[in-house]
C-alpha cells in the first residue's frame, strides 16, 4: 500500500462562534477517489476549502505529500500540488482555452508570453485525460457546460497537481454528459493523482469511489471501503439525528379546505414538468438537495422566473404568474431565502419595510395613514419585537427581521404564502416563533408552501412533503416520513437501498 | 496561425471600421455634393490631429476600462501637462527633455494615485478619478489664467507640425503608442493580466494573479498616456493651456471612443484597434461637420445619437451572445 498524500488530523473551524467541523480525519492515498458526502451544511464544502488553503484550520493538522503544512491561501497550497475544480466554474468565457489554463502563469520566452508553448501544452493536457479534440484556441465561452468542466479540470492539471478536489462536479452537468466526466476520473487515477470527489448523487459516489466518508454536523462519521458499504447505511449515517425541537400541531383533515393551486407540468429552464396541488389551510413542504429546483420552484410561482410551461389555477381560475407584481395581484406572498439580499432594504425603517409591498400595489398614496394602522396590527400580530416602528431594520435580529417581512406580506391578505428557508440565519428561539406564524397563518385559511433544506424542519412543520432532484418531483411523503426516505428520494437512492 | 488568430484585437468586432468606412464615404458624397472636399490636405491633417490628441488619451482609457476601472481625471492631466511641459522648457530647446521628462513623471504620478485609490482604498473607481480631477481643477483654476509659459521651438516644428505627405508626426506616435499597447495587451503577461481582472477578478484572484498590482500599472500607463497628450498639446499650442483637456472634452470622448471601439465598460474584452477606429470616427464625423458647416451645438447632438446607438447595438448583440 503506497504512503497516503493527504492527511488530516483533527481539523476543527468555527465561523463567529458556530462550530462547523469538529475533529475531522481523512486520508486519501495517490490515485484514489475518496469520496466525501454528506447533507447540507455537514462541512464539507468548509472542509475542502481548508485542504485548497481558502481557510485556515482552527485545530488539527494538514499534512501533504508526507510533510506537515500551513496554507496561506490558494496560491500556495496550488504550488504544493492541490488543484480544487468549483462547483461555478472560474474561467473567463471571453479567453480562449489556452489562456484560461494558464492565467496567472503564462509560460514565457525572452520576457513575451511564448503564446505557441502555451497552445501546445494546453493540447498535451487536453490529450492526456483524452480530449485531443478539443483546441485550445477556442473561446471558453462558446463551449458547453461538460466542456468547461474539463477546462477547469485541466487548468488545476496544469499546475502538477498531485490532489484534485472536485466539488460537486456532476452538478451542472446533463445525465449523458456524467460519463465523460467518469472517464477523466478513471484517467486522473492511473497518473496517480489523487481525487477527493465531493458529492451528494450517491450513484456517482459508488461508480467511482474506492473510499466514502461520510460527514455529519461537521463531524466524521466514519469512513468505508465503496465495495463493503450500502446505499442504505450511507443514508442512515448520513441523516442519524434526533428529533429534538418542538413544532407546531399539523392540520386535521377537516381543517384542509378546497385545493386552492394548482400546477400542471410547470416547467422552465430548471423545472421540468412539475405539477402538484395545494390545499388552504396547508402546509407542503419541499424539499431536495441545493440545485435541484426548490427555490426555482418557488421563484417560479411568484413570477421572478416563471413557468414557461404548464398551467397554473388558483382557487380553479387559470392564472398567468409573468411577475412578483402579477403573482401579488393573484394573491401570492414570497419570503426568500435571501433576507439581506431580496428581503429587506436595511437602511429602511421598520415601518417603510413592512409598507414596502402595500404601497407597491395599493392605490393611492404612499402616505402613513389608514394602510400604517393596518401594518402596526400585524406587526403586534406576529409579535415584533423592535425599539420602535422607526429603528432601522438592519438593527433588528434576524428573527425580527423575517417577522418585519411577514408582516409586509400579510398586509396584502395574501391566499398562498411562499416560504424558502424561512428559518435560514435565525436563531434556535425565533425559529420557533416563525414556525407558529407559519402554521398559524395555515390555520387562518392560507395555503402554505415552505421550502427548506433542514430536514427536522422540513418534516416537523410541513402536513405533506414533496421532493425535488434534478428540477423535477421525485416523490411525495406523507407527515411524519423518516428522514432517510427524504435523502433517497433526493439523492436518488432507491427506495429498497433505503429501506 | 492560431497565435495571430488570438491576439486579444481578434474579438474587436470590424463594426467600428464598417462605420468608419460608411461614414466617411456618405460624409464624401455630401460634402461633394455641396461642393466642398472632405479630403484635400489641410482637412485631412486636422482629422489626424484630431485623431491623435484624442486618440492618445483613448488608448490609455482602453487600458483601464479593459482592466474594469475607469479614469475620468485624463482631461485634466491633458491639461496639466501641457503646463508642466511648456513651462520647464521656457522656450529653450536645452529644456526639452526635460520638459517632456517632468511632465511625464507628474502624469504618471497622478496614475499612480488614481490606481492606489481603486485597488488599495478599493475606492468606485468613478468617485476616485473624478475626486482626484477635482482636485487637478482647483490647482489649474486657481493657478491660471490663460496660457502659461512656452514650449521648445523644436518640439512645435517636430511633433506639433511637422508630417510626412498629410500625415503629421502626432498621429504616426499615436500608431506607435496603439501599436505597443496591442502588444502589450496581447503578448506580455501583464495583458493578461489585466485583461483577466476586468473579465472576473475573483477568478484573476483564484489564478494567483496579483489584482491590485496590475490595475494599479493600467493607470500608470492611462495617466502616461493623457500626459502624452499633453505634451503634443503643447506642442501644437506653443505654450500650456490650463483648459484644453476639458474644453476638448479628452475624459468622455476618450470612452465613448473606447466603447465605439468594442470594448465592454465591464471590462474583459476589447482591444486597442478599435478605440483607434473609433477615435477616427469621431475624428471623421467632426471634419465632416465642420466641412458642411453644421451649427456646433447641433454637432453635438448627432454625436450623442451616434455613440447611443452604437452603444445599443452592443448590448443587443452581447444580448444575443449570451443567448445563443
Amino acid at each position: 500500500m503506497s504512503e497516503p498524500l493527504l492527511v488530516l488530523r483533527g481539523i476543527g473551524k468555527s465561523f463567529l462562534g458556530v462550530r462547523v467541523l469538529e475533529d475531522v480525519d481523512l486520508e486519501v492515498r495517490p490515485g484514489e477517489v475518496h469520496a466525501v458526502v454528506g447533507e447540507n451544511g455537514a462541512g464539507k464544502s468548509t472542509l475542502m476549502k481548508i485542504i485548497s488553503g481558502a481557510y485556515a484550520p482552527d485545530e488539527g493538522t494538514v499534512e501533504f505529500a508526507g510533510a506537515p503544512r500551513v496554507f496561506h491561501g490558494p496560491r500556495d497550497a496550488q504550488r504544493a500540488g492541490i488543484g480544487i475544480v468549483h462547483q461555478e466554474f472560474n474561467l473567463l468565457p471571453e479567453r480562449t482555452v489556452a489562456e484560461n489554463v494558464f492565467l496567472g502563469r503564462e509560460p514565457r520566452r525572452r520576457g513575451l508570453v511564448d503564446r505557441g508553448a502555451m497552445l501546445r501544452r494546453t493540447a498535451a493536457l487536453l490529450a492526456s485525460v483524452g480530449e485531443g479534440s478539443l483546441p485550445p484556441g477556442t473561446r471558453v465561452g462558446q463551449l458547453g457546460v461538460a466542456r468547461q468542466q474539463i477546462v477547469e479540470i485541466v487548468k488545476a492539471l496544469a499546475l502538477d497537481a498531485r490532489l484534485l478536489i472536485m466539488d460537486e462536479p456532476t452538478a451542472a452537468l446533463a445525465d449523458h454528459e456524467v460519463g465523460r466526466l467518469y472517464a477523466l476520473v478513471r484517467r486522473l487515477q492511473q497518473h496517480n493523482i489523487g481525487v477527493l470527489y465531493v458529492s451528494h448523487r450517491l450513484t456517482e459516489v459508488f461508480d467511482l469511489s474506492s473510499r466514502i466518508t461520510v460527514l455529519k454536523d461537521g463531524r466524521r462519521v466514519t469512513t468505508v471501503n465503496t465495495a463493503q458499504a450500502s446505499a442504505g447505511q450511507l443514508v442512515r449515517h448520513m441523516v442519524g439525528r434526533e428529533l429534538s425541537s418542538y413544532y407546531p400541531e399539523r392540520a386535521t383533515p377537516d381543517e384542509l379546505g378546497p385545493v386552492r393551486l394548482t400546477v400542471r407540468a410547470g416547467g422552465n429552464g430548471k423545472l421540468r414538468g412539475v405539477s402538484l396541488q395545494l390545499r388552504a389551510g396547508e402546509v407542503l413542504g419541499v424539499g431536495g438537495l441545493r440545485g435541484a429546483g426548490r427555490s426555482a420552484l418557488a421563484r417560479a410561482l411568484f413570477g421572478i422566473a416563471p413557468f414557461t410551461t404548464g398551467a397554473v389555477t388558483i382557487d380553479g381560475k387559470p392564472v398567468r404568474l409573468r411577475s412578483p407584481r402579477a403573482a401579488m395581484r393573484a394573491g401570492i406572498a414570497y419570503v426568500t431565502e435571501d433576507r439581506k439580499g431580496e428581503g429587506i432594504v436595511a437602511g429602511l425603517s421598520v415601518l417603510d419595510n413592512a409598507l414596502l409591498a402595500s404601497r407597491a400595489v395599493g392605490p393611492g398614496w404612499a402616505g402613513r395613514g389608514a394602510r400604517a394602522a393596518r401594518i402596526r396590527d400585524l406587526l403586534a400580530a406576529v409579535e415584533l419585537r423592535a425599539a420602535g416602528e422607526d429603528q432601522e431594520i438592519r438593527f433588528l435580529s434576524g428573527g425580527n427581521q423575517q417577522k418585519v417581512v411577514l408582516a409586509r406580506w400579510l398586509a396584502l391578505g395574501p391566499r398562498i404564502l411562499l416560504f424558502d428557508e424561512p428559518t435560514r440565519g435565525i436563531d434556535v428561539g425565533s425559529k420557533s416563533a416563525i414556525h407558529d406564524l407559519v402554521r398559524r397563518l395555515a390555520r387562518d385559511g392560507a395555503a402554505v408552501l415552505v421550502v427548506s433544506s433542514e430536514l427536522p424542519e422540513l418534516l416537523g412543520l410541513s402536513d405533506r412533503v414533496v421532493v425535488l432532484r434534478d428540477g423535477r418531483i421525485a416523490g411525495e411523503l406523507p407527515a411524519g416520513a423518516p428522514e432517510e426516505d427524504v435523502v433517497a428520494l433526493a439523492v436518488g437512492a432507491t427506495r429498497e437501498a433505503a429501506g | 496561425m492560431s497565435s495571430a488568430l488570438s491576439m486579444p484585437a481578434r474579438r474587436t468586432s470590424p463594426g467600428v471600421f464598417v462605420a468608419l468606412a460608411l461614414t466617411l464615404a456618405i460624409g464624401w458624397l455630401v460634402v461633394t455634393i455641396q461642393g466642398g472636399r472632405l479630403f484635400s490636405v489641410p482637412t485631412t491633417v486636422s482629422l489626424l490631429h484630431v485623431a491623435a490628441g484624442l486618440g492618445l488619451v483613448a488608448v490609455g482609457q482602453t487600458l483601464v476600462i479593459i482592466g474594469g476601472s475607469l479614469d475620468l481625471s485624463v482631461a485634466y492631466v491633458v491639461s496639466l501637462s501641457t503646463l508642466v511641459a511648456a513651462e520647464t522648457m521656457g522656450g529653450a530647446d536645452a529644456a526639452l527633455l526635460p520638459g517632456i521628462g517632468l511632465a511625464l513623471a507628474v502624469s504618471a504620478g497622478i496614475g499612480l494615485l488614481n490606481g492606489l485609490l481603486v485597488t488599495g482604498a478599493r475606492i468606485n473607481p468613478f468617485i476616485a478619478t473624478v475626486g482626484v480631477g477635482l482636485i487637478l481643477k482647483g490647482y489649474l483654476d486657481n493657478g491660471y489664467d490663460g496660457p502659461a509659459g512656452k514650449t521648445a521651438p523644436s518640439l512645435v516644428r517636430s511633433l506639433g507640425y511637422q508630417r510626412i505627405g498629410p500625415v503629421p508626426v502626432s498621429f504616426l506616435l499615436l500608431l506607435g503608442v496603439a501599436a505597443a499597447a496591442w502588444f502589450v495587451l496581447a503578448r506580455t503577461r501583464f495583458g493578461h493580466h489585466l485583461i483577466a481582472v476586468g473579465g472576473d477578478p475573483e477568478v484573476a484572484k483564484l489564478s494567483g494573479v496579483r489584482n491590485g498590482r496590475v490595475l494599479v500599472t493600467a493607470h500608470v500607463l492611462c495617466s502616461l498616456c493623457a500626459g502624452l497628450a499633453g505634451i503634443y498639446l503643447a506642442g501644437r499650442l506653443g505654450s500650456g493651456a490650463p483648459r484644453v483637456g476639458t474644453e476638448g472634452l479628452y475624459d468622455l470622448e476618450s470612452i465613448a471612443a473606447v466603447v465605439l471601439g468594442g470594448t465592454a465598460l465591464a471590462g474583459g474584452t476589447g482591444g486597442v484597434a478599435g478605440t483607434v477606429g473609433g477615435v477616427l470616427l469621431l475624428a471623421g464625423i467632426d471634419a465632416i461637420f465642420n466641412q458642411l458647416a453644421v451649427d456646433a451645438f447641433f454637432k453635438q447632438v448627432i454625436r450623442g445619437v451616434i455613440i447611443i446607438a452604437a452603444v445599443a447595438v452592443y448590448a443587443q448583440r452581447a444580448r444575443r451572445k449570451a443567448v445563443s
